[in-house]
């Protein structure tokens, strides 16, 4: 994959991506008693701020002492998803002039969700491209650049208006390589926000995991944190291969602790690799993109019932890390899969047959499947909230999987 | 070239050089729309002007509000009543889509909402002419469209509060409005998608007539859609469709020169929409959408074409939104100037003043009809506000027209009937 991290050498330029944080590093020194009193934590543990985490004791134990080096660390704690994004492509784009980003509103606009803000300053219209409303035309033109050794970012404004070009995804791009005994490869990046977002209704909140993910020829990610769209936006468009990258609008002001190796502008992540957020013994819970953070909390609340919830957090739909699913699965004998999309062949239902597969004999309990309701996405937000998995789900999916006595659910 | 040639209303040049052309127009709309259109041999006789015009887009307009002349041509062919009932259907769309703004700050609506402030002759002046029994094709910028065709507002506001009493039950929302009932026929979020239902909306009535010999069957189609859309290919593929078959439509661009941010100048090779139209075969037509005696005009004959099985207009109508694209748009690309420009040009105003000056009604009179209409909205939300959300049953109803659409369960009655339904292992 040629993702190896390195470090940048003392007195080397720093990459256009970082310079931010470089502008944050001092900000912090100005303020740097009250900072002094966070600590870096790890990760896995929580998605809540870092100073509700610690004891008191905790909290004041650095008080003052901090070094340059606990500084910068402690920079590097928050970023958000946006950020997190806009910093990989403006540094993709600063080592490699074939990377270019095109789309509706990524230039002048900075963005329709401003995950594009600042790169048209600093790369020009050639190289941050608006398009007219013509997804079918201009994925096309990302996919005939991409034939010829380009290497296209196409941002859809949301993946639903995808389904415009998807001749051009699945014809053109998935299926080239193949078609062509392996002479045109197809190094293209396809990424945007996907599935629900909050009160757009049906049109504008379809999940395209399953579909994409059903597709041989496209390598389809999905990130949660600031740590995922980074190292896996880096590895998409390193990539020679057409990637579907699904982003989540609601995630995109998140923000998530990130360490200094995170921030290296040579981090990557391992295209077809989960992550394991946090582990458990007693089930098994997968999720991707916001249902990740769903999962958490409700591994907090079964925590407090005595069940300890292993969630995988699945960052590639395709390919589909297997072995960490089955590994896991292993261990603890029960599965709840969580997604946003529909149920019938989604991404639940492709885990469900992987252990089925792979470790029937380990089961203990019928593998739960969470997923959005069988309809298109409601307008009116007591049904929309009624048409999307909620933690509380989960957690009752999780318990049944357990075995556990669980309140009957309202009625349909 | 076609039979047809390229109509152009106005001539496209700034509104500081054209003044004096403008009193070359002044018989429109009240004999040259009509004579242009029905002769297939009209010669295009603004033709020397579009293409002298260069790119400028923005001055094609011209000002109505001061330009007295201009607008007293229309008189001999407007009545009080039908000047009435554009006046009150515009003062419905404004009043109406203020009061969103309002209710959307308020939390009371939802996800995306995108108001059409500025372009209300465009609306008023196409469907005010429609039957019950014509279609209507709208985009995400739909409430207007809703309300011209007849959508009550209490259907239409109850719709964008997410109530049952809305006129999709609360599961469309703002960008999803239909209307069975009054022909509107969506309501459709994505860019393009509209135009080709719309021409097969168009298909269907001329289905109806020749095939299925309902000989009264004359119904046109009207789709909006903006000026983002036109470099769409769904445009060009029903442009073609619709003159080979010569179906009873009328496209019509509601060109407020930006697609959210982007320019029409900067998206578009060829900014002259309407001139999109006769390579085709389809007669193209420019007209100012500030002055909705003049889309009225044009609406007329188009209309009027169709029905008579002559075949598809397009309709360039140069117009602007008041606010940003949605409510949650920050709007920092348009120049204030721009800006004040369009808005010296309010379609509203400007036919108020006409309707005054040429006794058409009074100042009271339109008073009456602002109070009246500004209670209608305030009942709206009224109603809206009092109305039930939906049931949670109703989550999985309408998925399909057939019943069982959901399958029959082993006990052989519906599965959606059984009330553990969603407790399935896709529990939701
Ligand atoms: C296929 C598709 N791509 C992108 C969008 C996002 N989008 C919504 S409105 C819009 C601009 C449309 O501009 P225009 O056609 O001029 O209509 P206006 O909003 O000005 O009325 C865009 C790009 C969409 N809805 N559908
Ligand atoms: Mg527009």
């Amino acid at each position: 994959m040629g993702c190896g991290a390195s470090r940048l050498e003392p007195g080397e330029d720093i990459p256009p991506g970082l310079l931010p944080f470089r502008r944050r590093l001092q900000e912090l020194k100005r303020s740097r008693t009250e900072e002094s009193r966070r600590r870096r934590r790890e990760r896995k543990d929580s998605i809540v701020s870092t100073t509700e985490l610690l004891r008191p004791e905790e909290r004041d134990a650095d008080d003052f002492e901090t070094t340059e080096e606990e500084i910068s660390r402690a920079v590097a704690e928050k970023m958000t998803v946006r950020d997190a994004l806009n910093s990989a492509i403006d540094e993709e784009m600063a080592a490699d002039p074939k990377v270019f980003l095109m789309g509706e509103e990524v230039g002048e606009y900075q963005g329709a969700y401003k995950v594009s803000r600042g790169l048209l300053d600093k790369y020009g219209p050639e190289r941050v491209r608006d398009t007219p409303i013509t997804e079918a035309g201009f994925t096309g033109i990302g996919v005939g650049a991409a034939y010829y050794g380009l290497k296209p970012v196409v941002e859809f404004m949301t993946f639903n208006f995808s389904m415009q070009a998807i001749d051009q995804i699945i014809n053109s791009a998935a299926k080239s390589n193949y078609m062509s005994g392996g002479q045109i490869s197809v190094p293209i990046v396809f990424r945007g926000p996907n599935g629900a977002a909050a009160g757009v209704a049906a049109q504008h909140s379809h999940c395209y995991a399953a579909w994409y993910a059903s597709c041989p020829g496209l390598k389809v990610l999905s990130p949660y944190s600031s740590e995922d769209a980074r190292g896996m936006l880096k590895a998409a468009i390193r990539d020679p291969d057409p990637v579907i990258f699904l982003e989540n609008e609601i995630l995109y002001g998140e923000s998530f602790p990130v360490s200094a190796d995170v921030l290296d502008s040579n981090f990557c992540l391992p295209i077809g690799k989960a992550m394991i957020e946090r582990e458990g013994k007693h089930v098994t819970i997968t999720a991707f993109s916001k249902m990740v953070g769903y999962a958490l909390k409700a591994a907090e609340i079964l925590s407090k019932d005595g069940i300890s919830a292993e969630i995988i957090n699945l960052r590639s739909i395709r390919p589909l890390d297997r072995d960490t699913i089955n590994a896991s699965v292993r261990k603890t004998n029960r599965l709840v899969t969580v997604e946003e999309g529909f149920p019938q062949h989604g991404v639940g239902a492709e885990i469900c047959a992987v252990v089925v597969e792979e470790s029937f004999e380990y089961l203990d309990a019928p593998v739960e499947r969470i997923a959005g309701a069988d309809v298109p996405m409601p307008y009116a937000p007591n049904l929309e909230r009624l048409a999307v998995p909620q933690v509380e789900d989960i957690v009752r999916a999780a318990k049944r999987a357990c075995y556990r006595s669980v309140p009957m659910a309202a009625a349909a | 070239m076609s039979a047809f040639s390229a109509i152009k209303i106005l001539p496209t040049h700034s509104v500081a050089s054209h003044h004096h052309r403008r009193r070359r127009l002044s018989s429109f709309p009240s004999t040259c729309a009509a004579d242009l259109f029905c002769s297939p041999l009209a010669k295009p006789i603004f033709s020397s002007f579009a293409s002298a015009s260069g790119r400028s887009v923005r001055g094609i307009s011209a000002n109505v509000v001061s330009d007295e002349k201009q607008l007293g041509s229309a008189s001999s062919v407007i009545t009080r009543e039908e000047a009435l009932d554009l006046y009150e259907d515009m003062f419905l769309g404004r009043s109406f889509e203020d009061m969103c703004a309002q209710m959307y700050y308020r939390g009371k609506m939802f996800g995306f909402v995108h108001l059409y402030n500025g372009q209300e002759a465009v609306s008023t002046g196409f469907i005010r002419l429609l039957t019950a029994r014509d279609s209507v094709v709208s985009t995400y910028r739909d409430h207007v469209h809703a309300l011209s065709k007849g959508v009550p507002a209490r259907a239409v506001m109850a719709e964008l509060f997410g109530k049952a009493t809305g006129c999709c039950r609360g599961q469309g929302g703002s960008m999803h409005m239909f209307s069975r009932e009054h022909n509107l026929i969506g309501g459709f979020a994505f860019i393009g998608e509209g135009i080709p239902v719309a021409t097969g909306a168009a298909f269907s009535s001329k289905y109806r007539r020749e095939v299925l010999k309902e000989e009264t069957c004359n119904d046109v189609t009207v789709a909006f859609f903006g000026d983002g859309t036109c470099n769409n290919g769904q445009f060009f593929e029903c442009l073609n469709m619709a003159a080979l078959w010569k179906l009873p439509i009328v496209f019509v661009v509601e060109n407020n020169l930006w697609a959210i941010g982007m320019s029409h100048l900067r998206a578009t090779s060829e900014p002259e929409i309407w001139k999109k139209g006769p390579p085709f075969g389809i007669p193209g037509v420019h007209v100012d959408g500030m002055d909705v005696l003049k889309v009225w005009g044009v609406a007329k004959e188009a209309i009027a074409r169709a029905r008579r099985g002559e075949g598809p207009t397009l309709v360039e109508c140069e117009t602007y939104r008041f606010r940003g694209h949605s409510l949650a748009d920050p709007d920092e690309l348009r120049k204030p100037d721009e800006k004040a420009h369009y808005s010296s040009r309010d379609p509203i105003s400007a036919l108020k003043k006409y309707v005054i000056t040429h006794n058409l009604a009074t100042k009271s009179e339109l008073q009456t009809i602002e109070k009246k209409i500004n209670e209608v909205v305030e009942d709206a939300v009224e109603f809206a506000d009092s109305s039930p959300p939906p049931p949670r049953s109703q989550l999985l109803e309408n998925v399909f027209a057939d019943p069982k659409g959901f399958g029959i369960g082993p006990d052989g009655k519906y599965r959606c009937e059984d009330p553990g339904f969603t407790q399935g292992t896709a529990q939701v």
